[in-house]
């Protein structure tokens, strides 16, 4: 025999049915009053003629579109490679902090200094002292201003990467390294096959996370004088007397995070969902 | 020679004294139960066996090799003993297989065909060959401490260190578990086991020793120990497990 919901399901049914409408409604209102206040509030402020033709000029915005863009492939290529650096770099000094033993003290040492200190220092300071700094000892040959950047934000994303990368590997319960030990495996190999796996999947939300912010702080090699979409903007911005370049300039880079937030989200919703599954709260 | 020789094991967690002055020994093929309330010692007394724990003092001597020596090489050591946990502990981003095999293929060095072929063997041995490919949380309890045994066994180790391997499970999960325990016992294995299932205890064990505040009061055969147990300690242990 087949099962057919009892008419007391039917109606509960029926009830979650009419208040989740009742909810797209009230959310649907409330969202259309919220924007159109603000609207109005700013059109009506007495400045917005002027901030509308100097920020929001679709004529400009035209022309300063090309060159901004071509910056942004600037600001592509540098995520690419600072992103492999950081991925490399990260991984070494999350590894070099968590090894145990007397003989690794100055590893870790190393590691804990290193990632202290980039994260207390602006990265903009950083990007200043490698960028102007290394260069001036004179003894690499003269490189392009957006290696030393790429070089700048690999040293400071690593710091912080390496701290999420550390924290997944001791959120991995201490049992699991007794099971991989008690195999006969070593601590390398323990960490290696056992512990950064799954480490790594428990921090792939943060680590994402991470890179969104990556995204946009590569904009900041412009202060290099690199090319990129900000240093290209803010020279559009000063042959057209007028801001809406940086307006661009912001649009590109939320259409370039924009793939990478939602797809952190719908990750994140996804653990979510796996770590609790079953359960209604 | 003994499969394993304990010479006045001690251990001590800050002021506690946890264990105090172990002596046992294991010949080959002798399954020996440890019994006792928790906190007597058990559990602690085999992670001093595989070197999860230092000991304070004494020596744990493995097949004629005093591997508490400090020269001793504690994964060769490790990789000589097998394991079965109270929490299973498999890898849960490995499937069955992989986790069976882990040791033989990087421990033992196995070519990857050889170990697949002999994990593959054991677990449809054991009624899990439709579980070779599953990850591990997919498995019920029962099935899963399965798996966490037949990786232990997989290298033939010299010695089977069993910690409650029960207590996790579900009442209607244990005797799958336990009749495996039965077959390894059946195939000649050496076993130091620690339980709180005292019908399995009776009918595994040739020996049972019961430990009691870190000190091992009695021994004897299963018989000797549940019908005509000589310490008060012993008696009233046993007595407050029936009363249940």
């Amino acid at each position: 025999m087949s099962w057919a919901p009892s008419e007391l399901e039917v109606h509960r049914r029926e009830y979650r049915r009419r208040a989740s409408g009742r909810s797209v409604i009230i959310a649907l209102f409330s969202t259309l009053l919220f924007v159109g206040v603000i609207a109005v509030v700013v059109v009506n402020t007495p400045g917005w003629e002027s901030v509308k033709t100097t920020f929001f000029n679709t004529e400009v915005a035209a022309d300063s579109f090309p060159a901004v863009l071509k910056g942004l492939w600037l600001n592509l290529r540098v995520l690419f490679f600072a992103s492999i650096g950081v991925a490399v770099l990260g991984t070494l000094l999350a590894v070099m902090r968590s090894l145990r033993g007397p003989v690794f003290f100055p590893l870790r040492a190393i590691a804990t200094i290193y990632t202290d200190l980039f994260r207390g220092v602006p990265v903009l300071i950083v990007l200043f002292l490698v960028g102007f700094g290394i260069p001036a000892l004179e003894i690499f040959p003269r490189l392009p201003a957006g290696v030393w950047g790429t070089i700048a934000i690999t040293l400071c994303y690593s710091a912080y990467v390496a701290e999420v990368l550390r924290a997944g590997m001791e959120a991995v319960h201490p049992s699991q390294r007794i099971a991989s030990r008690s195999l006969g495996l070593s601590h390398s190999e323990t960490l290696r096959i056992v512990v950064i796996p799954q480490g790594l999947r428990k921090v792939i939300p943060a680590l994402m996370n991470d890179f969104v912010s990556m995204q946009k702080d590569v904009g900041l090699i412009s202060v290099l004088g690199a090319v990129d979409a900000i240093r290209a903007a803010q020279i559009e911005v000063a042959v057209a007397y007028n801001f809406t370049p940086y307006v661009v300039a912001a649009l590109l880079f939320v259409a370039l995070s924009f793939p990478m937030i939602r797809l952190t989200d719908y990750v994140s919703a996804r653990m979510a969902r796996r770590e609790q599954s079953g359960g209604t709260v | 020679m003994s499969v394993l020789k304990l010479d006045n094991i001690w251990k001590r967690f800050g002021d506690v004294e946890v264990l105090k002055g172990v002596d046992l020994t294991l010949e080959e093929h002798d399954v020996v139960v440890l019994i006792g309330a928790s906190g007597s010692g058990k559990s602690t007394l085999l992670r001093t066996i595989n070197l999860i724990e230092q000991v304070d003092d004494g020596q744990v001597i493995l097949s004629g090799d005093d591997i508490t020596d400090p020269q001793t090489d504690v994964d060769k050591a490790r990789a000589r003993i097998g394991v079965v946990f109270q929490q299973f502990n498999l890898f849960p981003h490995m499937k069955v297989i992989d986790n069976v095999t882990l040791a033989a293929r990087r421990v033992h060095k196995w070519p990857a065909a050889k170990a697949r072929a002999k994990g593959t063997a054991l677990l449809e041995k054991f009624g899990l060959g439709d579980k070779v490919n599953e990850y591990s949380d997919r498995l019920s309890g029962g099935q899963q401490q399965r798996v966490a045994i037949v990786r232990a066994i997989m290298t033939d180790p010299e010695l089977l260190l069993l910690d409650e391997i029960t207590s996790a499970l579900d009442p209607m999960l244990v005797g799958e578990v336990l009749d495996l325990v039965r077959d390894l016992k059946d195939g000649g294995s050496t076993m130091l086991i620690a339980t709180h299932e005292m019908s399995f205890a009776k009918s595994v064990a040739d020996r049972i020793v019961f430990m009691h505040g870190g000190r091992i009061l009695e021994t004897g055969t299963p018989e000797q120990l549940f019908n005509d147990p000589q310490r008060p300690e012993t008696r009233e242990f046993l007595a407050r497990l029936t009363q249940r």
